[in-house]
């Protein structure tokens, strides 16, 4: 954020709020010399920490744009768009990707309408184990990554089960739902109960009232829970790795092949996935503020 | 499972059952062991307007729940119409219910809010665009049908409510404090209206409410409710003028209550009792009919009924005399306030009208004065009086 974006007087005690401008990032001189010098070293810091966070993933762009030779991409040897024309040459690379896809998209749909339902049950009735329930759900975010995998692998061993796709789908499920139970009870909590019971009031049984109230209310909450599960498990590593056997994912792909150099495609692929993820991303928030726009009540009089 | 057995008929059951709308048989609610409604027991004629009236925290509010189906009573029946449907979930009873949040679906337009009800009971696309444009109209709110209830004010939003509760035509109405939340202007506004809507229309309002006036302009029949039970029903004047309790005496308006001894009557129609200090008060036999003669006995007077004299001035003949000393009086414009003390020791609340217009021929703290009012204005109640 530069100051001359924002003309303004030096002397001027108080610079106006300007909506759309982040707080954060507008000068609030008090006096012009400082205040100006003040604001040079903040847009320099903060073009610094956007360079340390983005850094990292601007090389594996630019680098999918990389002509190399041998098996390595480390090194920059001339421009090409050879890659981005058939990124799913590497078979194995496209069948990793594929199962993670397909294992996202599956762990999506059931850690959302599970978690929803069990978000729903906590918030809304009062039943025997309610307060254990509710404190069991947190057990998956709240316990090592490793802790998990290694008995998820035990639990599925001794159950005779094979790993596999299907595990690793279960494995899924079992930790998404934990994020998705606390984003839509988040959202549940903050509505009146009393809109539900007007719509019962008004003819709906339960299943009408689900619906045609409850779930186009909290929306905003299942959307964000859809994405954030879909997050965590495109790119889970560590649980997966526990219970994947033979069946590779992207992650697990990747890691195994920065151990003998890294294909351009992983570049690709993951810039493709990035993008998609930023989509969703996007989708998901433009979709938050839709609904919050209608959402808003007015309490005043 | 209920442990108290039900009442298989209920005294009250045997009577017409075409003029009861709403009735509540012997009802209990309990949370663990928390006692919310104690054995309670209420008629409501079709076509009135009945309050429940009460302090918050007194069972009112659990009380028209389970006339709505959202509560289930512990014990006792709820009927409808002469319908027993106290295991009835909201969506299969004939009643509607405006809520203090107001509870519109946000998503949805105030149209389609208002058709929701129609279009749960499956009435055809063009009836129920017609009736819900109807009921808006009805409301004064025909030009906002589009508006989501995001922007719509307190006072549109509580109409839209209400169309959407009474499209349906429901058997009754249960209001759940539905002014509560209202500035005053508006409050009054709206208690007009909503009284007119109930004579237009004529069907049961239920209408929980802690404002004693709102009740009081609104309801025919007010029923005072305290600690998860009626103190009292009846109407507006009957409440005021005839309290049976200390605390219906001292919920709708103020009271003054002096505890006394009930004695002997005599030929007339009054009956004599006696205050501490030995006064001889007289009230209306007939005033004394519900006495159980276990607890403490208080007479009562309302404020406004009690007349100051001079010490040296002569009150009427048969009137109730206390001498008193004045502690404050206070000018309020419409009247004066005076507080006193008998000789007993009782404290007193004197409400006289501003007829002077100037301060000669007003009492000054410190003044013995005497203070009278007439026999027949006069009440009893039972129980402790609080602050006595």
């Amino acid at each position: 954020m530069s100051t001359e974006a924002l003309p303004q007087k030096p002397t001027d005690p108080v610079t106006p709020h300007v909506p759309g401008v982040d707080d954060s990032a507008t000068p609030r001189s008090p006096r012009g010399d400082t205040g100006r010098g003040r604001n040079l070293a903040l847009g320099l810091w903060t073009a610094l920490a956007l360079t340390f966070l983005l850094a990292p993933i601007l090389f594996m762009i630019v680098f999918s744009f990389n002509d190399n030779q041998g098996r390595f991409n480390f090194e920059w040897q001339g421009f090409t768009l050879k890659h981005w024309g058939d990124p799913f040459q590497n078979p194995d690379l496209a069948k990793a990707l594929q199962n993670s896809l397909s294992i996202a998209v599956l762990t999506t749909i059931a850690a959302t309408m599970l978690g929803t339902l069990l978000a729903i049950a906590l918030v809304r009735h009062r039943f025997r184990g309610r307060t254990s329930a509710d404190f069991f759900v947190f057990l998956p975010m709240a316990s090592p990554e490793v802790v998990m995998g290694a008995s998820l692998l035990a639990m599925f061993l001794v159950l005779g089960i094979g790993t596999g796709y299907v595990t690793i789908l279960l494995a899924h499920i079992m930790f998404s739902i934990s994020y998705v139970v606390v984003t839509v009870k988040s959202r549940l909590e903050g509505m009146d109960p009393h809109i539900e019971e007007a719509a019962r009031d008004l003819g709906a049984n339960e299943v009408t009232t689900f619906f045609r109230v409850t779930l186009p209310m909290i929306a905003p909450g299942v959307a964000a829970a859809a994405v954030l599960a879909f997050a965590l498990s495109i790119d889970d590593y560590v649980i997966t790795s526990f219970n994947a056997g033979q069946t590779q994912t992207f992650p697990l792909f990747i890691f195994g092949a920065t151990r003998q150099g890294v294909p351009p495609q992983v570049n690709v692929l993951s810039t493709m996935l990035l993008v998609l993820v930023l989509l969703l991303m996007l989708g998901n928030v433009l979709l938050q503020r839709r609904l919050a726009k209608r959402d808003r009540i007015s309490q005043a009089g | 499972m209920t442990t108290v057995p039900e009442t298989t008929q209920h005294p009250a059951a045997t009577g017409s059952v075409e003029q009861r709308d709403i009735c509540l048989e012997r009802v209990h609610k309990r949370y663990g062991d928390h006692v919310v409604i104690g054995d309670l027991s209420l008629d409501i004629e079709q076509g009135k307007f009945y309050a429940l009236l009460g302090p918050s925290g007194c069972g009112k509010t659990t009380t028209l729940r389970m006339i709505g189906g959202f509560e289930l009573p512990t014990s006792g029946r709820v009927l409808l119409a002469g319908d027993d449907v106290t295991q009835l979930p909201p969506h299969k009873r004939e009643v509607n219910t405006v809520f203090q949040s107001y509870a519109l679906f946000p998503h949805l337009t105030v149209e389609k809010n208002v058709a929701f009800g129609l279009e749960r009971r499956g009435v055809d696309k063009h009836e129920t665009k017609k009736r819900a444009k109807e009921m808006l109209e009805l409301v004064q709110l025909g030009h906002l049908a589009k508006r989501k209830p995001g922007q719509l004010s307190g006072g549109q939003a509580q109409r839209v409510a209400l169309a959407r509760a009474l499209v349906n035509r429901p058997r009754a109405l249960l209001l759940d404090e539905p002014l509560g939340a209202l500035d005053l202007r508006l409050r009054r506004q709206l208690q007009d209206e909503l009284k007119r809507i109930q004579r237009d229309i004529g069907i049961t309002f239920v209408h929980v409410t802690h404002d004693q006036e709102e009740a009081m302009s609104m309801a025919d029949t007010i029923a005072v409710m305290n600690k998860g039970a009626i103190e009292q029903a009846g109407s507006a004047e009957d409440l005021y003028e005839r309290p049976e309790s200390p605390f219906v005496a001292n919920f709708l308006g103020t009271s003054n209550l002096i505890p006394v001894t009930v004695e002997q009557g005599g030929a007339d129609e009054f009956s004599t009792v006696r205050t501490s200090d030995g006064h001889a008060l007289r009230l209306l036999r007939n005033r004394m009919w519900n006495l159980k003669g276990e607890q403490p006995v208080a007479i009562g007077v309302r404020p406004e009924k009690v007349r100051l004299w001079g010490a040296d001035q002569t009150p009427p003949e048969h009137d109730n005399v206390l001498p008193a000393k004045v502690l404050q009086a206070t000018f309020l414009g419409v009247s004066l306030q005076y507080a006193l003390k008998t000789a007993g020791g009782q404290e007193l609340t004197v409400i006289e009208p501003n007829l002077v217009g100037n301060s000669k021929g007003t009492f000054g703290p410190g003044q013995d004065v005497q203070v009278s009012w007439d026999a027949r204005q006069t009440f009893v109640v039972e129980g402790e009086t609080a602050g006595a």
